[in-house]
């Protein structure tokens, strides 16, 4: 049975009389930006297992005193330098005068948790500040502020380190929140050349123009319009910054200058060990919980940068 | 009737991404004569340059397949033969032009040098200064002014339609049989790619290389080809030769096609676009792609159920249509017939 | 070209005066070169004072930084503040050490981290791929100083269990060898093998990345149109392009890593440049360090424009003028 011919107005035909859209298969799923990058994001699997491992490395550090089978400076003189066992739960053995190395690597955890996150948070706010100025009146003031970043890639970390803390020696310099600052001071570089580099990029796009056209202004076009656009570059190279700055961290504790005993850190936990190499435990097992942890941030960085990357096109062999 | 060179059954090619599997070739079956020029038109996506990259073998294999096909090339199955084989006719008989002369010119490299490659490659017993001359002469014949200097250059030092003349310049330097062209005109400002167009017509005229043209402009496709095929969503929907296909459409993809068109010489009020969007490839609605933007369909039953076969309209093989109710059609005369004018236009 | 390479000097110039200044303050305000002799109970407070006024350190800082510049130019940097040694003779000692270790690994570096780069790239989603892949990750996530602590280690172990010496884990020499014997080679090979990893990791990835790069390009896509055997294709046009970006990186690790790998040469006890430099800033040799200092800032300016240039050497479409 066939259905009447359409008709045909001077042979020209009419137009279609039926909604287009909802006909099968051609149904469009809207979805926001970030849904999307959520969903590519727990679809990545490395991503997930380092985050998996941050979790359990981090959440342990956060709950030392509850997860730390003994308090890090709880010493046992009669069980000096034991090597790892299950016994009274060393599994990381003790240390030259008996503390439990399990516990003073957790309570290690703990400090580079915390300036590892601090510097990032601190390091991405005002790297975001600084570049979005930068690249949004542009003139001197990105002159200025990129000499400025120059100048800070220039001066050695160590350097600037030792004279903070000499400075501050008075107040008990040297701690963990001068440690923050001062990498932070270094760590925001980076993230204020990518969000500069975005602004730069993003200024000349006829969105902005059309904003402006509107009557939009300085602060609303800069918050609504061009940052959401940097959030991605500046989330992925935050999280690889918590990564480089636990490690800086270490590796200044390590060679003395950065956070002193007692205070447990496990750049120091590593240095420590140093002195007894047959005692493998003492540097081995601290330095791989921090490889731990920089491969789990890594695999993290790397799934958000998939997710939020709207450039790449991974096809799936 | 003569034989084809380039005869093409039931060609599938398929993608495999992260959202399912894209069925960007949907099974097509054409042909393509000595000396004539073909034009393939098409949206994005409708399959149109995938078709002609998977002859070349030049779709990347983990992503791509090439589910079925034979694609016999004076006598040779190009689907089927060795990478080795297949080697001998890529840029000896069979060439092809690309989109962006931007991007498909290697920046470090003299076009000098790009062009000796693509001729030593086949010919390596060639002594060098024939093979230098040569490229000089190519260069002129596609209108490069001072070839003798320019030959020794970087792309980057060629304006984008001195780049694409460079480009056809290398894919004849080797009198392929057939040139396939991929929308090279796309990519150039209008008065860049009448110039361009002017190359490959001159170019058609010394080599006498059949030539596949694909592209989405419908003034190209009438100024240069002979025949033509229309694809949509990875199927061909309607083919013949160009006159009969621009006055006497029989598909009501290529209908809409024409009436999108602007006519200097009509009185219109409105533009008339074609409603909704191309079908996505993945999640392929069961029955003809094109039936939910289709003004015939009305909703039809054969339309949504069944996958119409291209078949022969109006007696003769040479035109053919993919369209259930295309006999509906007969009569209808497009606005670049010669036919009576519609009412109120001015002529 | 030569314009370009003069105009980049001169810009540097007053980075490195106004760097120099503030590194020079903050030294001169981290710690006392005397305190040492301060903390000994049998120098004099005559001796101190002595010193004091011989070194400047009596004047303020401006005025003491304008004396350090007229050491740099007339005495090469000066006189070491504690050692009372000439600091030019000292540096150029720990320069050759550093250059030794670096250069070596360096060039394995990269060697194998190119090849490896290569074969992943052509070779994607294969065994191969993946295993080199995961390598190079953990290597790059390993802190230096741990990979130097392990090697240290395993090596001890061997020694003390075996008796059988390979490598040495510190110094430079046993007494009495010389600068190109198989001695000092047995004793840098485990820094050579530490450093060598961590920027093998760097330049295979990078090498992968960047040949990936060039593998999906149009004119690669058509190299292939044209015919190319596909050896012909990756070596001609793609490693050529891929090549470009690493020469860039490696010339810039090179410029970094002239500052002495300071945790490997501490860790092996090495006399280079990183060594030299901790030493230094334990005792705050204020003229010692800041004759490290600017070396180090000079080779940095100095490589990042050798990468520059080769970058344009390489690419045809930068041309400096």
């Amino acid at each position: 049975m066939t259905e009447p011919a359409p008709a045909l107005v001077d042979g020209i035909p009419a137009t279609a009389s039926f909604d287009v859209t909802s006909a099968e298969g051609l149904e469009l799923e809207a979805r926001s930006q970030w849904s999307y990058a959520r969903q590519r994001f727990l679809r990545h699997r490395l991503a997930m297992i380092g985050l998996f491992g941050l979790l359990v490395v981090f959440g342990a550090g956060a709950f030392a005193p509850w997860v730390a089978p003994y308090t890090f400076d709880q010493i046992d003189l009669l069980n000096v330098l034991h090597p790892p066992t299950m016994a009274a739960h060393h599994f990381f053995g003790t240390d030259e005068i008996g503390r439990d190395y399990l516990s003073r690597t957790i309570y290690g955890i703990r400090t580079s948790e915390q300036v590892g996150l601090a510097v990032a948070v601190i390091a991405s706010l005002f790297g975001l500040f600084v570049g979005a100025v930068a690249g949004f009146y542009r003139g001197w003031i990105d002159n200025a502020i990129m000499r400025i970043t120059d100048l800070v890639l220039t001066l050695p970390v160590l350097v600037t380190l030792l004279t903070v803390s000499a400075l501050l020696a008075g107040s008990g310099g040297g701690g963990q929140w001068t440690i923050t600052f001062i990498l932070a001071g270094f760590f925001w570089t980076p993230i204020a050349r990518v969000v500069r580099g975005v602004f730069l990029s993003l200024r000349e796009k006829e969105y902005v123009e059309a904003a402006r056209a509107v009557g939009a202004g300085d602060l609303r076009i800069m918050f609504r319009h061009m940052l959401p656009n940097t959030l991605g570059p500046v989330v992925v190279n935050g999280t690889l910054a918590v990564a480089d700055a636990i490690i800086t961290e270490a590796f200044l504790s390590f060679l003395g200058f950065g956070i002193k005993p007692p205070t447990p850190s496990i750049g120091s936990l590593v240095a420590g060990g140093q002195q007894f190499p047959q005692k493998w435990w003492l540097t081995v097992l601290p330095g791989l919980v921090l490889v731990v942890i920089v491969v789990c941030v890594n695999f993290v960085g790397d799934g958000l940068r998939d997710a939020l990357d709207p450039q790449q096109r991974r096809v799936r062999a | 009737m003569p034989e084809p060179m380039l005869a093409i059954r039931d060609l599938a090619v398929e993608f495999r991404t992260e959202d399912g599997i894209v069925h960007a070739v949907d099974g097509i079956s054409y042909d393509v004569f000595e000396g004539e020029t073909l034009g393939i038109v098409g949206e994005s996506g409708s399959g149109k340059s995938v078709s002609t990259l998977a002859l070349l073998g030049l779709i990347p294999q983990p992503p791509g397949r090439i589910v079925s096909g034979t694609a016999m090339f004076k006598g040779a199955d190009l689907l089927t033969m060795k990478k080795r084989e297949l080697r001998r006719f890529r840029g000896d008989e069979v060439a092809m032009v690309f989109q962006d002369p931007m991007t498909s010119l290697n920046p470090v490299l003299k076009i000098g040098f790009q062009l000796c490659e693509a001729i030593e490659t086949h010919y390596p017993k060639e002594p060098n200064d024939k093979v230098k001359a040569r490229v000089i002469d190519l260069l002129r014949l596609v209108g490069v002014p001072n070839p003798e200097t320019r030959v020794n250059q970087y792309p980057h030092e060629f304006s984008g339609g001195m780049r694409q003349r460079a480009m056809i310049a290398m894919a004849i330097a080797n009198s392929p049989s057939l040139l396939i062209a991929d929308e090279p005109t796309t990519a150039l400002d209008v008065t860049i790619q009448a110039q361009v167009l002017e190359v490959l017509k001159r170019v058609q005229e010394e080599t006498h290389a059949a030539t596949i043209l694909i592209t989405h402009d419908l003034g190209i496709v009438a100024e240069m080809c002979e025949r033509v095929l229309v694809m949509y969503g990875g199927k061909i929907v309607e083919q013949g030769d160009v006159h009969t296909i621009f006055q006497n459409p029989r598909h009501p993809y290529t209908i809409g096609l024409m009436d999108s068109l602007p006519k200097l010489t009509e009185d219109e009020e409105w533009l008339r676009p074609i409603p909704g969007q191309p079908p996505s490839l993945i999640s392929r609605p069961p029955g003809c792609a094109f039936h939910p933007r289709c003004f015939l369909s009305q909703g039809r039953l054969p339309c949504r159920e069944q996958v119409p076969e291209l078949r022969s309209i109006d007696g003769g093989p040479e035109h053919t249509s993919a369209c259930h109710f295309a006999e509906e059609l007969i009569g209808h005369h497009s606005k670049f017939s010669p036919g009576p004018v519609p009412s109120g236009g001015a002529v | 070209m030569l314009t370009y390479i003069a105009r980049r000097i001169l810009y540097s110039i007053p980075v490195l005066v106004v760097s120099s200044f503030i590194c020079f303050t903050f030294v001169s305000l981290a710690g006392d070169p005397l305190g040492d002799l301060r903390a000994n109970p049998r120098t004099t407070g005559g001796i101190i004072t002595h010193l004091q006024h011989v070194y400047h350190l009596d004047r303020s800082i401006p005025v003491r930084y304008g004396y350090w510049l007229k050491d740099v130019f007339t005495h090469k940097f000066g006189v070491s503040l504690n050692t009372s040694q000439p600091i030019w003779p000292d540096i150029t000692r720990a320069m050759g050490h550093t250059v030794q270790v670096i250069l070596i690994a360096q060039l394995i570096a990269l060697v194998l981290g190119v090849a490896v780069g290569i074969f992943s790239a052509i070779r994607q989603y294969s065994i191969f791929d993946y295993t080199f892949t995961t390598v190079s990750f953990l290597g790059y996530a390993m802190p230096t100083f741990w990979l130097a602590l392990l090697l240290q280690i395993l090596f001890v172990d061997i020694y003390l269990k075996w008796h059988v010496r390979i490598f040495y884990t510190s110094g430079l020499n046993t007494h009495g060898s010389a600068t190109w014997s198989l001695d000092r080679l047995q004793h840098i090979a485990l820094p050579v093998a530490t450093l060598s990893i961590v920027s093998f990791a760097l330049y295979s990835r990078f090498m992968r990345a960047s040949m990936l790069d060039a593998i999906n390009t149009d004119y690669v896509r058509t190299a292939r149109a044209k015919g190319l055997p596909e050896r012909v294709v990756i070596m001609r046009h793609v490693f050529r392009n891929a090549l470009i970006p690493i020469v860039t990186v490696s010339a810039l690790q090179f410029g970094f890593l002239l500052g002495g790998a300071v945790v490997t040469e501490t860790i092996f006890t090495l006399d280079g440049m990183g060594y030299y430099f901790i030493q230094k800033l334990g005792q705050s040799d204020v003229y010692a360090i800041m004759g490290y200092l600017m070396v180090v800032a000079v080779s940095i300016v100095l490589f990042n424009l050798i990468a520059d240039i080769l970058y344009g050497f390489l690419d045809p479409r930068i041309r400096y003028d």
